[in-house]
């Protein structure tokens, strides 16, 4: 770099960099080698009440804009409607509107669906145990169903079983039924040949050898996948919802859409959320009272 | 318990395995007969059949040829005849010890409160006492080896076949847990088959060792071992017992001077 490259913003550059080094140079105390000193660097943890402070106040910052925003014409009110306008439908929906019927057939037909999705994979995949020639037999089909979009199946669904509770019930059960049964398998699969050994070698018939071993040791398989099923079961109800139904938060969303109420549109967002918070928790102390049970 | 038949007789049992690259002679003709009470030891090389004597003994597999018999009846190919304990413990973590130590009995249907109360005071009496009510992770290797050796034993079978039951535990585990199992045998008085790749252990507790050769799998000498018993440790470091043992190094071919012959038989 010669004299005259030196343009003014690089000499500012220049200036910015020595200042930079004059202030590190405060810091750091040269050794006698002239190597610097460093300390670890340690990050202070916040207090809990200050975490939550900050959560809180994005919330409501977040809320106050959107709010202030909408009122000035900044953020049309049309499209993503405002806090305040969605309060206000919140307190109709759940006075005089459908809210509890809607979240009560939301909430059976998704934990209709989990149970019998879960069960019935779990079996299924124990099922591939007794054979290896039915297993053989069997699992590209659950390869086949597996790779099947289910959702993409859901209008045929609702075609035969109706509009009712069974339809919605019957997707949640499609979309959870295979997972359970993949890991129930995978279970099976991971069964050490020894432990059979050691049942046979005492006189076990197969029955015995199903019961008091490959059931305990897959259970914790079946187990794992409650929390992935629970939302799965969910998405498959508000599918179904969706594409035909009298009553449902998915049935609602949509409702709200076309009529372009998107007040009503956060607030069965907002509600549902809520419903698939409250079942993902109850799932999970479920889940950790079956492993308490199950000690693996 | 007749004198006149052998608590176990292998006769002339024979295995071949198909493989792709053909068939392969697992177990040559192997003839054993091992008498009531007593604690017999099978050492050979890896490889050598010794497992597939065992599950073959154990009815878990089916031999190419040849029977077995048990107390002069055929038991070839049925299960349930023997107490069987495998390489590794193999206790099932979802159950406390205690009903670890009598899955046995409870696959032969003996009532739940029976067999625990069969299982109790041979826990307490064999060192687990205090450890009936945890599960097998709480344990450690020695102890859980304390366990599945006791399930073998409670599986009330006259002979009982321990593959390798020690080959995992540290060596001072190891030394404990022999002077354990003699005192066990002593007291019960089964009869035992049982495999190990350390020639020292075998020697100790046995009252007879075959040594097996491989490919195909036989035994290839009987060797008794006249030592009185009780043992004690110091008899490992006498002339009778270093010639036992110099006997089967050679056979072997762990034997240093014999090693040119270990690279022919490769």
């Amino acid at each position: 770099m010669t004299a005259q490259d030196t343009t003014p913003a690089l000499r500012a550059r220049a200036r910015a960099m020595a200042s930079l080094h004059r202030a590190q140079a405060r810091h750091q105390t040269d050794t006698p080698a002239g190597k610097p000193v460093r300390r670890l660097p340690v990050q202070r943890d916040w207090p809990t009440w200050a975490l939550v402070a900050a959560q809180i106040g994005i919330l409501v910052g977040a809320l106050s804009l959107w709010e202030i925003g909408a009122r000035t014409g900044w953020i049309d009110a049309f499209f993503w409607s405002q806090p305040s306008a969605i309060a206000e439908t919140m307190t109709v929906f759940f006075t005089t509107g459908d809210a509890w019927t809607d979240i009560s057939f939301t909430f059976r037909s998704t934990i209709i669906g989990f149970l019998i999705g879960t069960a019935a994979g779990s079996l299924l995949g124990l099922s591939f145990w007794w054979s290896r020639n039915y297993a053989a037999v069997v699992q590209p089909y659950v390869i086949c169903l597996e790779s099947i979009p289910k959702l993409a199946l859901a209008p045929l669904i609702i075609l035969v079983f109706g509009i009712g509770l069974v339809s919605k019930v019957a997707v949640a059960t499609a979309l959870t039924l295979v997972v359970s049964t993949l890991t129930a398998y995978a279970g099976v699969k991971a069964l050490d040949p020894d432990g059979e050994k050691l049942f046979y070698s005492l006189g076990a018939s197969r029955l015995q050898v199903f019961r008091k071993l490959v059931v305990p040791f897959c259970l914790p398989w079946i187990i794992s996948v409650l929390r992935v099923n629970i939302g799965l079961a969910l998405t498959g109800a508000i599918v179904g919802e969706f594409i035909a139904s009298q009553h449902g938060l998915g049935r609602a969303i949509l409702y709200a859409g076309q009529t372009y109420d998107i007040a009503l549109v956060w607030v069965a967002v907002l509600v549902l959320s809520t419903l698939a918070i409250v079942m993902y928790a109850a799932v999970s102390w479920v889940e950790s009272l079956l492993r308490k049970g199950v000690r693996q | 318990m007749s004198s006149s038949a052998p608590k176990l007789c292998v006769a002339d049992v024979s295995m071949t395995f198909k493989t792709p690259a053909g068939a392969f002679h697992a177990l040559a003709p192997v003839t054993l007969s091992i008498p009531q009470g007593r604690f017999v030891s099978l050492i050979g090389p890896s490889g050598c059949g010794k497992s597939t004597i065992f599950n073959i003994i154990a009815g878990l597999l089916e031999p190419t040829g040849g029977r077995v018999l048990i107390d002069g009846i055929d038991a070839t190919g049925t299960i349930g005849r023997v107490g069987y304990m495998l390489q590794k413990d193999l206790l099932l973590p979802w159950r406390t010890v205690l009903d670890n130590v009598i899955l046995g009995m409870e696959i032969q249907h003996v009532p739940l409160r029976a067999a625990r109360e069969r299982a109790l005071p041979l826990l307490h009496r064999y060192g687990l006492a205090g450890f009936e009510y945890l599960y097998p992770s709480a344990l450690s290797g020695g102890m859980r080896q304390r366990a599945a050796l006791l399930r073998t034993l409670l599986f009330d079978t006259d002979l009982i076949l321990l593959d390798e039951p020690f080959g995992a535990l540290d060596a001072q585990t190891k030394l404990k847990m022999q002077e354990w199992l003699m005192q066990l045998w002593s007291d019960f008085g089964k009869t035992v088959l049982f495999v190990t790749h350390d020639i020292e252990e075998a020697i100790y507790l046995s009252d007879e060792v075959h040594v097996m050769g491989t490919r195909p799998g036989r035994i290839i000498a009987t060797i008794p071992v006249p030592l009185a018993r009780p043992r004690i440790r110091g008899s490992v470091l006498s002339g009778e017992f270093l010639a036992i043992k110099e006997r089967c190094l050679e056979l072997l071919h762990l034997d240093p001077t014999a090693s040119d012959a270990v690279n022919e038989a490769a």
